[in-house]
């Protein structure tokens, strides 16, 4: 089983910080030399949706791997997961705010109450404030690890809000594929600790017959 | 620049007006014997060169004389974004698609079939139907309901000029547009994403209108594939998914025809799809938009105008609820 030094540990987080900032560097990189298409805004709106669930994927993909290939170190790389997450979900906003509607706070309110899609991608943000904020090893002290346990529960919910969100915003475009695919990866990581707590339920007390 | 507006709310500068274009090209030149010259120039020479570039691909040319009765006087969009971002669900959904995967379309031969209610149905070749009327260059602006917007020289004539050869039926009320859907040649209709064929569709009045265009052509050349060779339509008061593409019959008919992406999606997209800064799509508001290539990351999008400034066809609509009829 793979299992290394707290020396490799910090190896392997370096350079997953590096390459978590590599579809950052690479936007910044296309923005100025010109390489975003021919409508700049739209591209990286999307881009960042896209590593925002990805970065959510890899998170909730941090505990069913470490049961099944016993890879406990995992979950030392999960709050950084968890904050680039909230990273990419942070510009996405930032651009949905600055470059569609120019800092227009009535205009954003506007949407964000009007339109579900919109809706359901703003309260997932929110939601995701909270867990940012607690993710410091003072904060998890401060809360006990119960509580604060209980808060980062939120991600079950982030999580398929996002994807709804997604959903919705290719829904008039008949466009599933990827929707689908996230929605497959997402609903097998959740099913799957369902899936571990039942059957952990049934194995501490059996039902009698 | 004080831009004029005439009562119909097309641009019409006076000829006198219009800058020839020996004088502007030299300033071209001009521009570019500054930008080789100076040391921050270099930028700008690139850009130069690319533009350069850009405006030939290598399409053929195609001759049409300039009409100013259909000139807008906004900034035309840059060749490369009007053929590198495209929403042409036949080569896949992503916009960067059709200019990947068009190149598999064959345009030529291409006939084009014209039925339904009408006293004289006939088949039209390209060569035909080139024939068919004089060639004119139109720049219209092209909002796209996703809430985008481009300025295009097309190159065509009304389509007034075919509807009058078929001689419609008494009973013709509406024209139906039906594309290609070759899965050999559009892998795109391989995926279910929209009832192929496309079709599209108008009332036979709009059909008549002289802005509507049958297109075989744009920025002096021949329809690059994924911008829908070798025959489309250009409707530019309607959003643009209206104005269908790589079009192989055109049909009179009776009743109002089904039309794909109000098939696919009625709540969101209505048979008529007029411009409408005061109806909003479900999932974003119509009142503005951003031209591609133009409206920078830090400039506001510029509001949508009614009909997309083409007041000329308000008559059609009188006494409709444009709201209800979206």
């Amino acid at each position: 089983m793979f299992n290394p030094t707290a020396k490799r540990i910090a190896l392997i987080k370096s350079v997953l910080f590096i390459a978590a900032l590599l579809p950052f560097a690479r936007l910044v990189l296309f923005a100025f030399t010109d390489r975003l298409g021919a409508n700049p805004i739209e591209f990286i709106t999307r881009n960042t949706g896209d590593w925002t669930l990805y970065f959510l994927c890899f998170t909730l993909a941090v505990t069913p791997l470490r049961r099944l290939l016993g890879w406990n170190w995992l979950i030392k790389l999960r709050r950084m997961l968890g904050l680039f997450a909230f990273f990419y979900a942070s510009l996405h906003f930032t651009t949905f705010l600055w470059f569609d509607h120019f800092f227009d706070l009535d205009e954003m309110i506007k949407d964000v109450i009007k339109r579900p899609f919109i809706t359901v991608g703003f309260i997932a943000f929110l939601l995701l404030i909270p867990l940012a904020a607690t993710s410091t090893n003072g904060m998890v002290r401060r809360l006990g690890g119960k509580r604060w346990q209980w808060l980062h529960r939120t991600i079950y919910l982030i999580a398929p809000l996002g994807i709804l969100h997604f959903w919705w915003m290719k829904a008039g475009k008949h466009d599933f594929a990827q929707p689908i695919l996230f929605g497959t990866i997402v609903a097998l990581l959740l099913l799957l600790r369902v899936y571990w707590r039942f059957a952990q339920k049934r194995t501490v007390s059996p039902t009698p017959p | 620049m004080l831009i004029k507006r005439n009562p119909n709310g097309i641009d019409i500068p006076f000829s006198s007006e219009i800058t020839p274009s020996h004088v502007f090209e030299s300033r071209r030149i001009f521009i570019k014997q500054l930008a080789i010259g100076s040391i921050a120039g270099g930028a700008l020479a690139e850009m130069l060169a690319r533009e350069a570039f850009a405006q030939s691909n290598g399409a053929k040319k195609l001759a049409a004389k300039s009409n100013p009765s259909y000139v807008v006087m906004d900034k035309q969009t840059a060749y490369k974004d009007a053929t590198t971002y495209n929403n042409f669900y036949e080569f896949g959904t992503d916009k960067s698609d059709p200019a990947q995967y068009a190149g598999s379309l064959k345009s030529t031969p291409w006939t084009i079939a014209i039925e339904g209610e009408v006293k004289k149905p006939l088949t039209l070749d390209l060569d035909a139907l080139m024939k068919l009327a004089p060639l004119e260059e139109r720049i219209y602006r092209l909002r796209c309901v996703e809430g985008w917007s481009m300025v295009i020289p097309w190159i065509g004539y009304s389509l007034s000029n075919l509807i009058r050869k078929a001689e419609p039926t008494g009973n013709a009320k509406y024209i139906e547009f039906i594309s290609l859907a070759d899965e050999k040649q559009m892998h795109g209709v391989r995926s279910p994403v929209l009832d192929w064929p496309y079709t599209e569709g108008l009332r036979l009045d709009e059909a008549n209108h002289p802005l509507t265009l049958l297109t075989m052509g744009m920025y002096g050349e021949v329809l690059p594939n994924q911008n829908g060779a070798p025959v489309r339509i250009v409707v530019p008061w309607k959003y643009g998914f209206k104005s269908a593409k790589s079009i192989v019959r055109i049909r009179f008919t009776k009743d109002q025809p089904a039309t794909a992406w109000n098939k696919a999606a009625p709540q969101e997209y209505g048979f008529y799809s007029n411009v409408n800064p005061g109806v909003d799509h479900p999932r974003w508001s119509q009142a503005s938009e951003r031209r591609i290539g133009e409206d920078s990351f830090f400039t506001k999008k510029r509001k949508t105008l009614m009909f997309n400034g083409y007041s000329e066809v308000a008559p059609l609509y009188a006494g409709m609820d444009l709201k209800k009829f979206y």
